[in-house]
């Protein structure tokens, strides 16, 4: 039995896909060649002043709508002051005290159960840039050099309560935080280039006790796996700690992906003042009338309204529905299949058995060829084990399901006469265990099955098969 | 300038010609003065040159097309180096122009050179120069006021017609009036800032500085006006001249002050400025006394904003992109060294100030208390309004003071007494000369009004200057 409750709290950057920057017209296009995106304002050139970004707005109403928040008429910007190479200003431009969107919710899926995640605040920020170390790490560098193309690119960060209770429901929270965002068009969230970052606070109380522990800032959590690890790690370190009558230092830690432990970065003592106070060069934010309105318009169907359609609609399972919500293209097939009028738990039988391996290989098949092979089952041409020969030819050739069949002679031999005298043979040509069958030893039946298949070349329907030989062998 | 422009159109005098007097002057009086801190004389004459074949054609850019200008040297200038007068930018040449000097570039205006300043534009004196003290042409002894005091010095010796300034707390109508020179502080938000390097933003403004109130108008007719750039001035208004008529002042409701009367005030400005209130009485204005009791705390509340937005608009001097550099074994010392080597005493008091009010502990205390007092300030400056159409007042309690006179900054940071209100309100105000001293030395009047109404102010100290030339000549 645990002893404690862990209590854990996001904070997740989103890089958002506008085509320039949050404050000047430069483009956020991922990889150019280092510095090449870049302006007297994303430098912070002196006299370089900051103009928003309409755009960025709108996709972070977007975010906060999506995410059930309230949206605030008016939301100011104020800057977060700190020394770092990478942060051309000296000070990042943010939203401290007047965020944009503030107390909304996700619900989602944990285990069987709904989940509902508090959003405490979504704010605009601007990205920093990239420092490129010339050794292996900052500490064994002689120098490094900054790439500032990333520097001034619109981020929201979305700050979660601490309403989290387990690194796996941590885990699949920023999963399906990551599916909205992906639903609603705001950002690629791609954590491999990092625009989707999550840092994770993390602290644990005695079972059922209403005070809150002292936390712990995880940082360096590129991986949805780093962060269910990370604070699995975290969370069994703070109950050791506190096994031992010890506290728990409040401090930022970062996740060594390789040695799979949390180090100390820097304890309270010496965090940073960041100064903040409201930006000057930038008038409040005033949204205009009707603006949020519009914008919620656009908003497409969202991963829970849909998975709940799948399920109506569709007869779907929970597991099937959360497959093809989860894998949107996927999605889109069963519903064209089940607009043609199939069944959705056979369109959902064959989308995600094989297919899925071979499509996410080779891209889809069009609806049209998925139909002829459902078709084609449906009418008894092939049976269900033949189906991933047949899906392997159909990613190989513009031939249909049929024909490929037709051209293989892969037909299922479903003449009953024809069958009936080929087990003939193979009961005559085995007399001896037919006896011994007869005798009880039922194990054998597989056997004389398996001899039927193959003088077919597995091309039998089986069930015609199991009806013939169990009359044959009189049981 | 109006003249000058009639003869440019006539063809009596070239640009070529206009801009080499100027040059001789600068060469002849600058040694003494230290106006300027970069000269860009081969620029200013191919300048002048372009503009006398665009005049040949007749496709003038404008009616001042050729005359030169001077400008303030933290107003970056592409391909012209832009120092803010210190060690840290000695350097530094920026890759655009400042939204004020694209205008009047687009007006064909050739730059002379780059004037002088305090560091940062953080003084009243510009004895805060890495470049060297800035002196009054009236008196050598003399500072010529700041933070624009190379502006004002250059445009009272001659060395140029007009000139660009800022004022962030009085920066340009204090040097305006030492230096006997016009000088416009616009309302916040009318120019754009895009370009200009900032002390504190939410106080910054470009202005005019010139001879006369005319030329001072002209030229802010080319300054004002939306910049998409700069987001605060994207609600701006362009300005046209006015039909200059002295009957304008007829009927208008001037406020003075009881405040700006008391002691401390040095008897001959008070005497000065009287007279002119008098003259504006005598041209059909009320005078009528009014109060304006939260200047007492404008000095407070300025230079906690000052300092506080100073601290974090001076972070990004941490050489790491440009200027100066320090090499360091890691970035932290780099940056403290660079700056530690870059920055002169001032700036590093009002950095420190500046961090330390910011700072989490004394937030509260300093910053936010600061921003109430200065809503207060706002709103008794609007009251005020609403009872007079001007607010008139000294532009500084004293003249121009002896360089190396004032050791204490507190002293210093006094200069601004009578001229942070405009700043941490956002109205527009003017200083226009109004006699001078037993010295000899030049006293500023200073007129207020409410936002976008500059038209106002020149106006009524057009009628003033008029009576004082009346004067002169008679």
């Amino acid at each position: 039995m645990p002893k404690y409750d862990t209590v854990i709290g996001l904070e997740i950057h989103v890089a958002l896909l506008t085509k320039s920057k949050l404050f000047c017209g430069c483009s956020t296009t991922f990889g150019g060649e280092p510095n090449s995106q870049c302006c007297p304002i994303c430098l912070g050139l002196p006299g370089a002043l900051p103009r928003l970004n309409e755009r960025a707005v709108e996709y972070a109403i977007k975010a906060g709508l999506a995410l059930n928040c309230t949206i605030h008429e008016i939301s100011r910007f104020d800057r977060k002051n700190y020394y770092y190479p990478d942060l051309p200003k000296a000070y990042q431009i943010t939203q401290e005290f007047y965020p944009l969107c503030t107390d909304g919710y996700l619900e989602y899926f944990y285990g069987d159960s709904l989940a509902r995640t508090k959003i405490t605040r979504i704010h605009l920020e601007e990205e920093a840039g990239k420092l490129i170390h010339s050794g292996a790490s900052i500490i064994d560098s002689d120098y490094s050099l900054v790439d500032y193309n990333r520097a001034g690119i619109p981020l929201i960060e979305i700050v979660t309560a601490p309403d989290i209770r387990s690194p796996q429901q941590a885990r699949i929270f920023l999963e399906q935080l990551r599916l909205l965002l992906n639903y609603i068009g705001v950002s690629d969230t791609k954590m491999e280039e990092g625009s989707l970052r999550c840092d994770a606070n993390i602290s644990l109380k005695p079972l059922g006790s209403t005070q809150l522990g002292t936390r712990v800032e995880l940082k360096n959590l590129n991986s949805f796996r780093a962060l269910e690890r990370a604070l699995t790690y975290e969370e069994r370190r703070q109950g050791e700690i506190l096994d031992r009558g010890d506290k728990v230092n409040q401090e930022s830690r970062t996740w060594d992906e390789r040695r799979g432990r949390t180090l100390p970065m820097r304890s309270k003592a010496d965090a940073l003042d960041y100064r903040f106070f409201p930006e000057p060069d930038l008038p409040r934010l005033k949204l205009r009338p009707g603006w949020v309105e519009e914008i919620k318009s656009t908003i497409p169907e969202l991963p829970m309204e849909r998975l709940s359609r799948y399920e109506r609609e569709y007869g779907l399972s929970r597991y099937e529905a959360t497959f093809f919500v989860n894998y949107p293209d996927f999605g889109q097939l069963c519903e064209k299949l089940a607009a043609m009028g199939w069944e959705g738990s056979r369109a959902a039988n064959l989308l995600m058995g094989e297919y899925a391996r071979l499509a996410r290989e080779k891209g889809h098949l069009t609806p049209e060829r998925l139909a002829g092979l459902l078709e084609i089952i449906e009418d008894g041409l092939i049976s269900s084990n033949q189906t991933a020969d047949v899906l392997e030819e159909l990613f190989n050739s513009n031939l249909s399901a049929r024909e490929i069949v037709l051209e293989k002679g892969w037909q299922v031999l479903a003449d009953t006469d024809e069958l009936q005298a080929l087990i003939g043979e193979v009961l005559q040509g085995n007399v001896e265990l037919v006896e011994r069958y007869r005798a009880g030893e039922t194990k054998l039946y597989g056997f004389f099955v398996g001899q039927v298949m193959r003088a077919t070349e597995g091309k039998a329907d089986p069930k015609i098969v199991n009806d013939l030989l169990r009359k044959e062998l009189g049981t | 300038m109006r003249k000058t422009a009639a003869l440019l159109e006539k063809r009596q005098i070239s640009s070529e010609e206009l801009v080499k007097q100027y040059l001789t002057r600068i060469e002849e009086a600058d040694p003494q003065i230290n106006a300027f801190i970069t000269c860009s004389g081969e620029e200013a004459l191919a300048q002048a040159r372009d503009a006398d074949r665009r005049r040949a054609r007749g496709e003038a850019l404008s009616p001042w097309d050729g005359i030169p200008i001077a400008v303030k040297d933290n107003i970056s200038t592409m391909g012209l180096r832009t120092t803010c007068a210190s060690k840290f930018l000695a350097e530094y040449v920026p890759v655009f122009d400042a939204a004020v000097v694209e205008n009047v570039r687009k007006a064909g205006l050739p730059i002379l050179g780059k004037t002088n300043l305090d560091e940062f534009a953080m003084g009243s004196s510009s004895e805060y120069s890495a470049f060297g003290v800035t002196k009054n042409p009236h008196d050598l002894e003399r500072v010529a006021g700041g933070s624009s005091g190379g502006s004002a010095a250059a445009v009272a010796a001659g060395e140029a017609p007009w000139a660009l300034g800022t004022d962030t707390g009085g920066s340009i109508r204090q040097p305006a009036a030492f230096c006997g020179v016009v000088g416009l502080k616009p309302t916040y938000g009318r120019v754009s800032r895009y370009g200009v390097v900032a002390l504190a933003p939410s106080l910054d403004q470009v202005g005019p500085l010139a001879t006369c109130v005319e030329d001072a108008a002209i030229l802010f007719s080319l300054l004002a006006g939306p910049d998409r750039r700069d987001a605060i001035s994207s609600q701006s208004r362009p300005f046209s001249l006015p039909e200059w008529d002295l009957d304008s002042v007829r009927g208008l409701r001037v406020g003075v002050p009881k405040e700006f009367f008391g002691s401390g005030l040095n008897p001959e400005v008070e005497q000065a400025v009287n007279a002119c209130l008098g003259e504006l009485e005598r041209l059909g204005a009320q005078l009528q006394s009014i109060s304006l009791y939260t200047n007492e705390y404008a000095i407070e509340t300025y230079l906690t904003i000052v300092t506080a937005e100073a601290s974090s608009c001076l972070a990004r001097f941490d050489g790491v992109r440009y200027g100066r550099r320090v090499e360091a074994a890691d970035s932290n010392t780099m940056f403290a060294k660079s700056r530690a080597a870059g920055f002169g005493p001032e700036v590093k008091r009002r950095i420190m100030l500046g961090t330390y009010v910011l700072s989490a502990k004394q937030y509260k205390l300093f910053y936010e208390q600061a921003q109430r007092v200065r809503a207060l300030i706002q709103q008794d400056v609007a009251q005020a309004l609403k009872q007079v159409d001007l607010i008139v007042t000294p532009t500084t309690p004293n003249t121009a003071f002896k360089i190396g006179e004032k050791r204490n900054p507190l002293e210093m940071y006094l200069s601004d007494l009578y001229t942070a209100l405009a700043n941490l309100s956002g109205i527009p105000a003017l200083s226009l000369p109004c006699g001078r001293d037993s010295r000899g030395l030049p006293i500023g009047i200073q007129f207020m009004g409410r936002h976008f109404e500059e038209e106002l102010l020149f106006q009524a100290a057009y009628a003033v200057e008029q009576t004082q030339r009346r004067g002169e000549d008679a």
